[in-house]
């Protein structure tokens, strides 16, 4: 994994709130290789999202992040303003979750695109335009042109979405980072999207990094998974053996939480993500685990321990049955 | 990973928004949060404070006061009374025919939020009526209330005062109801047909937002009348922007007060009275001659009160309406 | 668009003679213009009097009323050499009122260039740290400031800088006895009551700047606008400041309506002899002709700002239709 473009050691994020300091993101390691695409799980609030925008430098003022990111070897956590413009929009860039406010209404949409081609090229209005609506036309948006004239509210959800695809991708970046692409849209949409998105991983070899709760979208275009609880990593493996041999209760969680063949019930996981004002000591899981014992109170860093190919948070990993009951 | 369906988001548990956030749900009632946040909004506490005091000051004015309101400081055949500055026997100076400033600001004061008073409340019950039967009736009466108070509202505030002014003067018949132009109670009236349109508008979004809401409906289902949603469910929950319009009214009245006797159009109380606007009436020439005193103090105690008020109505604003918030 | 200003235009005219209409009704009973011409005409004869009642229509009764609303529409119509004159001494009203609109308009517009311009900066300034301390002194004085009456603040400006300090002239548009233009003297004499209408708007704009920057604050098209790679004051300029000014221009639009009438009490301390002083005089001696004009500059110019209001808020907000 030396050729990894996007690599995250130890990254934390917290917020300094009226009521306390909530800790987002506990120590989040991640690598992705050129032409990659590695899918981060999670329930809502596991800090997913946060991750990415902390070490862009998205998040408002009273967040802390701390820790180590590098895209394509510099480092951006601490980076001074200026190293994160460079970085942002050019080698790394983000799809964000709601299509539907991501855009500024005010402007249209060709503008838009032209903002961040302009941003890290030094090129005419013209050539930026011209540009433009090349990646319109990459994003399958039909007569782009005409459609770069447009304001965002005269577009779907969908278009909308390959709008910020094709704006993500206007300096042809190292790293695409897609939070939620898709939530928002009806199935058909979301398939057309999730193509667009694995067309330009091939075709660019861009990085990508897939976050999504939703386990059929990592199953269909991911390479490699990380399962996100409470901030922290609980489980990497490659998709084959996260769906086929799960390493953590709380992934067994997530696939038997999904409708499969022939079965009528759901098991939702019982109990709800912990408070992160105060984070419990430990496997912040252990609340709601089936198997937790006094051990997996221990405060100890959670190393990941192998099992079989994979990578566990779980401490007891190799001792207990994870068999997802079908 | 055949039997693996494209799932969509929602079929995965998703935990209460509370926890989502990971905020603890405080068990403080509604009152005690909002009484914390007003005094923790520190303008609105000192105002608090200023405005008590003042309002004591002046409900005990025979107290309070050095003189009487038209008694001069000394006889004119003891001593020089006119145009005095402040000195130990008028605290603020005198004025032309050597009344005590000091004795006349607290009774004008009393006069002047008295009719702030007044007429706030009266705005508010006009207001918040009119504005319940529009939202809730909607259709023609709505209509005209909106168009009404569309036009009254774009007007230059003073233009329409005092063309409104005029026109109920000349109404003989209501002399009996609204009293004589000059008086006291026909300012209240006159302000307060002002006042009511804000308030109106505002009842009138609310009860429009609160009509959509869940619990408006259940109570409609089983069977609640449109009268007895408005009493038992829509006013308790607009009591909020009510008590901040209902503050803010009492300021606009006192300043629209002054400005109309400031104009010779306001309130004359007449013989054993006087108001802040006829203070500041004086006040005008008192510029002119250098008599800063006459200035200073009828239009630092109007300053005073309005920025007090104004702070008070902000204080309220935040407390009574977090979603007001202004991003801390 | 071309043709909602059509339409809207056509809608003026009978809102305008709707609102006319109110208003010649409110003067009517509000000033009874009959008794005030021969208050001010004392020894008119029956003759005149009743000359006067009919060029201005002011005939009794309920059809009297519509009757004479219409015979003064009539005449109002045909232009200002047909208007009918003044009571005092049979002047004409035109050309004074054209003197007052032209005194206010330049009061008007140098404060507002001014105010909003001041304004709107400082609002933007006390944005950028919102909670700190140049946010906190911005905010409470302009509090503290909006909460001040005009009145209050003209007459202690007139009362330090005109008599005790003698640095600028009190009052008027030129010293008496000067004719002609003279742009030094009408600077000097413009200064005081230009910084009282500026201040009020000052305080108030910058509050609204600042709220309405802080509301877009934390929208998502901000931070798609920084994950762009853009500087941090392109990101302010295109993208905050200029979604934020959306209300405020429109707010704008609606309070540049009021204008007009809306300087009375600056107008009145500093005798400058601007609309408000004229309607003052007018309302003062009950000169019905001289009122009714004044009323339909009045409710033209906020009519018309209306409109105004309402088209830039569609050419700044790409989503609103207009239709
Ligand atoms: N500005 C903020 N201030 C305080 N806490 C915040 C802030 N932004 C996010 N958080 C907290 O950080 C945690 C992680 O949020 P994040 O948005 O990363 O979740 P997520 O995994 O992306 O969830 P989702 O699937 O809903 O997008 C949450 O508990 C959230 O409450
Ligand atoms: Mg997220």
């Amino acid at each position: 994994m030396t050729d990894s473009v996007l690599k995250l050691r130890d990254v934390k994020v917290s917020f300094n709130t009226e009521n306390g300091v909530v800790q987002a993101v506990r120590g989040v390691d991640l690598d992705v290789a050129a032409g990659e695409m590695v899918g981060v799980v999670g329930e809502s609030g596991s800090g997913k999202s946060v991750t990415f925008l902390g070490v862009m430098g998205l998040l408002p003022g009273s967040a802390t992040v701390t820790g180590s990111a590098t895209v394509g070897g510099v480092e951006m956590v601490g980076g001074g303003k200026k190293v994160l413009r460079g970085i942002r929009g050019k080698k790394m860039a983000m799809i964000f979750q709601d299509p539907l406010s991501a855009l500024n209404p005010v402007h249209k949409i060709g503008d838009q695109i032209i903002e961040i081609i302009r941003a890290h090229n030094d090129v005419s209005n013209s050539e930026a335009s011209t540009r433009a609506v090349e990646l319109l036309d990459i994003v399958g948006i039909p007569q782009p042109k005409e459609r770069s004239r447009q304001y965002p509210h005269e577009f779907s959800g969908g278009m909308r979405q390959r709008v910020m695809i094709a704006m993500a991708i206007a300096n042809d970046p190292d790293v695409l980072i897609a939070d939620e692409p898709t939530t928002a849209l009806d199935v058909t949409v979301q398939a057309q999207i999730l193509e667009v998105i694995q067309r330009i991983q091939r075709d660019m070899r861009t990085a990508v990094v897939m976050i999504t709760h939703d386990l059929g979208v990592i199953a269909r275009v991911a390479d490699r998974v990380q399962v996100m609880y409470a901030g922290r990593v609980v489980e990497r493996a490659s998709v084959m053996n996260l769906f086929d041999e799960p390493s953590h209760p709380y992934t067994v969680g997530l696939l038997s939480s999904l409708p499969r063949h022939g079965q009528t019930r759901l098991e939702p996981i019982i109990g709800s993500p912990p408070n992160m004002l105060q984070p419990p000591s430990g496997c912040a899981f252990r609340a709601r685990c089936t198997f937790a014992t006094d051990a997996c109170a221990v405060d100890v860093l959670p190393e990941l321990v192998p099992h079989g190919e994979s990578m566990s948070a779980c401490i007891r990993v190799n001792e207990i049955d994870l068999a997802v009951k079908v | 990973m055949t039997d693996i369906a494209v799932s969509d988001s929602d079929d995965i548990e998703l935990p209460p928004a509370d926890a989502v956030q990971g905020l603890t749900v405080q068990s403080v009632s509604p009152t005690r949060m909002a009484w914390r946040r007003y005094w923790r909004h520190w303008g609105a506490a000192i105002s608090t404070v200023i405005m008590g005091f003042l309002l004591v000051v002046v409900i005990l004015a025979p107290i309070t006061a050095r003189y009487g309101v038209d008694e001069q400081v000394c006889d004119i055949s003891v001593c020089k009374n006119q145009f005095l500055p402040p000195s130990s026997i008028a605290w603020f100076g005198t004025d032309s025919i050597g009344h005590d400033m000091y004795s006349r600001l607290i009774y004008g004061m009393r006069v002047s939020i008295f009719i702030g008073i007044a007429s706030a409340f009266l705005s508010v019950l006009i207001g918040t009526a009119v504005g319940a039967i529009a939202g809730l009736r909607g259709g023609r009466f709505d209509d005209i209330v909106m168009r009404v108070t569309d036009i009254f509202l774009a007007f230059p505030f003073l233009v329409a005062v005092i063309v409104v002014r005029q026109f109920l003067g000349g109404l003989d018949f209501l002399e009996p109801i609204i009293g004589e132009v000059s008086s006291i109670k026909f300012m209240i009236f006159l302000f307060a047909i002002f006042g009511w349109m804000g308030v109106a508008r505002l009842v009138r979004g609310q009860v429009l937002a609160l009509k959509e809401r869940e619990f408006i409906e259940a109570a409609r289902a089983v069977g609640a009348t449109n009268k007895r949603v408005v009493i038992a469910h829509l006013l308790p929950n607009s009591i909020g922007p009510i008590l901040v319009a209902l503050t803010l009214s009492v300021i606009g009245a006192i300043t629209a007060e002054s400005t109309l006797s400031f104009f010779g159009l306001g309130p004359q109380p007449g013989q054993g009275s006087t108001s802040l606007g006829q203070l500041i009436e004086l006040a005008r020439s008192g510029a002119r001659q250098g008599n800063w005193w006459l200035v200073v103090f009828p239009c630092g105690a109007l300053v005073l009160l309005a920025v007090c008020i104004n702070f008070i109505g902000d204080g309220l604003r935040d407390a009574l309406d977090p979603k007001l918030d202004k991003g801390h | 668009m071309l043709r909602f200003i059509i339409r809207r235009l056509l809608w003026l005219v009978p809102t305008v003679v709707f609102v006319t209409f109110l208003v010649y009704v409110a003067i009517r009973i509000g000033w009874n213009p009959v008794a005030t011409y021969k208050r001010a005409n004392p020894r008119a004869s029956e003759a005149k009097v009743q000359q006067y009642i009919e060029v201005n229509g002011l005939y009794e009764g309920f059809w009297g009323y519509i009757r004479g609303y219409f015979s003064w529409l009539w005449s109002f119509v045909q232009g200002p050499d047909q208007w009918p004159r003044s009571i005092k001494g049979r002047a004409e009203v035109w050309p004074p009122l054209r003197y007052s609109m032209f005194n206010t308009l330049r009061l008007a517009g140098i404060s507002t260039i001014i105010g909003i311009s001041i304004g709107l900066l400082t609002g933007i300034i006390a944005s950028l740290r919102p909670g700190g301390i140049v946010d906190g002194v911005i905010n409470t004085s302009a509090f503290v400031v909006g909460s001040i009456q005009p009145f209050v603040s003209a007459v202690v400006l007139q009362l330090i800088f005109a008599v005790q300090l003698g640095w600028l002239p009190p009052a008027g548009v030129y010293p008496p006895g000067q004719d002609g233009f003279d742009l030094w003297l009408m600077t000097q004499h413009l200064i005081l009551p230009v910084t009282v209408v500026a201040i009020q708007i000052i305080a108030g704009y910058a509050r609204y700047m600042r709220a309405s920057i802080l509301d877009v604050r934390s929208s998502d098209y901000l931070r798609t606008a920084r994950a762009k790679g853009i500087s941090e004051f392109r990101v302010l300029t295109r993208h905050s400041v200029r979604n934020a000014l959306v209300p405020v221009v429109t707010l704008l639009g609606l309070d540049l309506g009021t204008i007009l009438g809306g300087l009375i009490i600056t107008e009145a301390i500093f005798e400058y002899p601007g609309m408000g002083v004229f309607f003052l005089r007018a309302a003062g001696n009950g000169d019905f002709p001289q009122l009714m004009p004044y009323m339909v500059i009045i409710i033209v110019s906020v009519l018309m700002f209306n409109l105004i209001a309402d088209l830039t808020y569609a050419v700044l907000d790409p989503r609103i239709r207009l239709d």
